[in-house]
């Protein structure tokens, strides 16, 4: 339990850790959704050219 | 040599290659930061000065670190782009940017959590450091803006790669006047850091490298994204999502 | 060398009638000229207002409104650096010229500093004396903003250059602009500061003077790859 106070200091640096695996993931999470909204856009896009065809 | 870059520059191939590789850098790169992360915060013993809270330093130094990277990477492949009409490079300077904001943002976002123990404010503008990444935390915004301004995509390349090559130019200039002018305001100024000894040092470069690969991975995704909204109209995009199997 | 001999001059005229064009066209336009002056009156009067008239206060803050005031005000102004000319078909008459595109864009730049930095150089003197700014540290302002504009002059002129022809073009432009301007101002707010505590302020001054230097042999090349980014 010591370990994870930090001698007064655990808010400050558990909440430093915490934001930075926030920020990551999400930015994982933003660029994962853009890629598959691109990937779906075309997708839509070929299958209509190809039902027009 | 040469066919072998040709080879890896082709958008296709390119977008095959990086999902292929982009694990081979995220499994290491996690790897040493969890390791890094558990030196960091239970191995390693305390700084003399700032006690724990220095352990900050295991996430803030990387993420500064990386929004400098980001951004030299950014300019680099907008002025290769330009001088060498490589499309590939465009699409590495326009992925490179919103990681690049990410850990600037999250570099002044540690910086001010670590700054409120040890300067007893969140927020101290008499920092040089603080100020350059602020700073070019509003440059990464500019890029942007500028980017999702300008609708054409190849217009907007060239046009956010001169902006990005002046930046440059600027973040040197900042810099130097950012110290200049700390300089003259003194006495607010107390990020000292005392000599960090060798298990320190190492755990820090641990963390740096391994932030360094998981980024190299983040890009490659973000590039492949690119390659393939900037692809949308070929041949091979067509044939790869019409394909049974699919791309992904 | 003949060929050259024949150039040289060229390309001082071809400056010259740039900015003498521009110039022109800010005399039978008046408002361009004054309303970003009357905006700089306007933020300077602002302070002031907002943090409350004692003496002391204003002889503090003063170099440093100043110089945002400026900031501001020269932003405001650069908007319209290419603006009518993209409108009425001239930009495209430049990227046409014979003569090599940044020679004519450093003409415009110079018309722009004549008709925006010198006229905020001329009035900074009433209202620095109305922040009771001493009269010696008033002359170091108003070379510190001589310089400091044409630094601004030309670095908002690859703004122009990039954002000239898009929507919503003004707000793009400042948010690219300002953190480029930023270390100018640093350079000349705290240059005047430190002339006003009686301190060196030199260094600030020749920072200043190599910034300005480094961005007109610089800047214009930037500007015009920029039109011709923006005009394809």
């Amino acid at each position: 339990m010591d370990g994870l106070a930090m001698g007064g200091y655990g808010a400050y640096v558990w909440s430093c850790f915490g934001l930075t695996l926030l920020i990551i993931v999400f930015s994982e999470w933003r660029a994962r959704i853009r890629h598959k909204r691109v990937y779906r856009d075309i997708e839509v896009r070929l299958k209509a050219l190809e039902e027009r065809e | 040599m040469w066919t072998w870059f040709h080879k890896l520059a082709s958008p296709p191939h390119f977008y095959r290659t990086a999902a292929l590789l982009s694990p081979w850098f995220a499994v290491p790169g996690l790897a040493l930061i969890a390791w890094g992360t558990w030196q960091g915060l239970f191995v390693v013993p305390m700084d003399y000065q700032q006690g724990d809270a220095f352990r900050i330093i295991y996430v803030h130094v990387p993420s500064a670190y990386l929004s400098l990277m980001a951004y030299m990477i950014m300019a680099t492949g907008g002025a290769i782009g330009l001088i060498w009409r490589m499309k590939l490079s465009h699409a590495v300077a326009a992925a490179a940017a919103p990681i690049g904001a990410a850990f600037t943002f999250l570099a002044l976002a540690t910086g001010s959590i670590w700054g409120r123990p040890m300067w007893g404010t969140w927020w101290e503008w008499g920092d040089p450091r603080m100020m350059s990444e602020l700073i070019l935390l509003f440059l990464y915004f500019g890029y942007m803006a500028l980017r999702a301004a300008i609708d054409d995509t190849a217009k907007a390349d060239k046009a956010s790669a001169v902006l990005a090559i002046v930046g440059v130019v600027n973040v040197v200039i900042v810099h130097f006047s950012v110290e200049w002018w700390s300089s003259l305001h003194q006495g607010q100024t107390v990020f000292k850091r005392g000599t960090m000894d060798a298990d320190m040092k190492t755990a820090l470069l641990i963390m740096i490298l391994g932030f360094t690969l998981l980024f190299g991975s983040m890009l490659l995704r973000r590039i492949r994204t690119e390659v393939l909204y900037r692809e949308r109209r070929t041949r091979w995009v067509r044939d790869m999502i019409l394909s049974p199997k699919g791309g992904g | 060398m003949n060929a050259t001999d024949r150039q040289v001059p060229g390309m001082l005229s071809g400056l010259l009638a740039t900015a003498k064009r521009d110039l022109l066209l800010a005399w039978k336009r008046p408002g361009d000229v004054l309303n970003p002056l009357f905006f700089f009156a306007m933020v300077c009067t602002l302070f002031p207002l907002a943090v409350g008239p004692s003496a002391e206060q204003l002889e503090f803050s003063g170099p440093g409104v100043l110089w945002v005031a400026a900031l501001l005000s020269t932003l405001l102004s650069l908007n319209s650096l290419f603006l009518s000319d993209f409108e009425d078909g001239s930009l495209d008459q430049l990227l046409v010229s014979p003569q090599p595109l940044p020679v004519l864009v450093l003409g415009k730049t110079l018309a722009h500093w004549l008709t925006s930095g010198v006229p905020l150089v001329i009035v900074s003197p009433v209202l620095a004396i109305t922040y009771r700014m001493p009269m010696d540290v008033v002359g170091v302002m108003m070379l510190t903003l001589l310089l400091g504009t044409i630094s601004l002059s030309l670095l908002g002129s690859i703004g122009a250059a990039l954002t000239v022809g898009l929507h919503r073009g003004t707000a793009l432009l400042s948010l690219l602009i300002l953190p480029l301007a930023m270390p100018i101002m640093i350079l000349g707010a705290n240059a005047v500061s430190l002339a006003a505590s009686n301190d060196v302020y030199t260094t600030g001054i020749w920072a200043l003077g190599a910034y300005a230097i480094a961005s007109i042999s610089l800047a214009p090349y930037a500007t015009a790859a920029a039109l011709r980014i923006s005009n394809e």
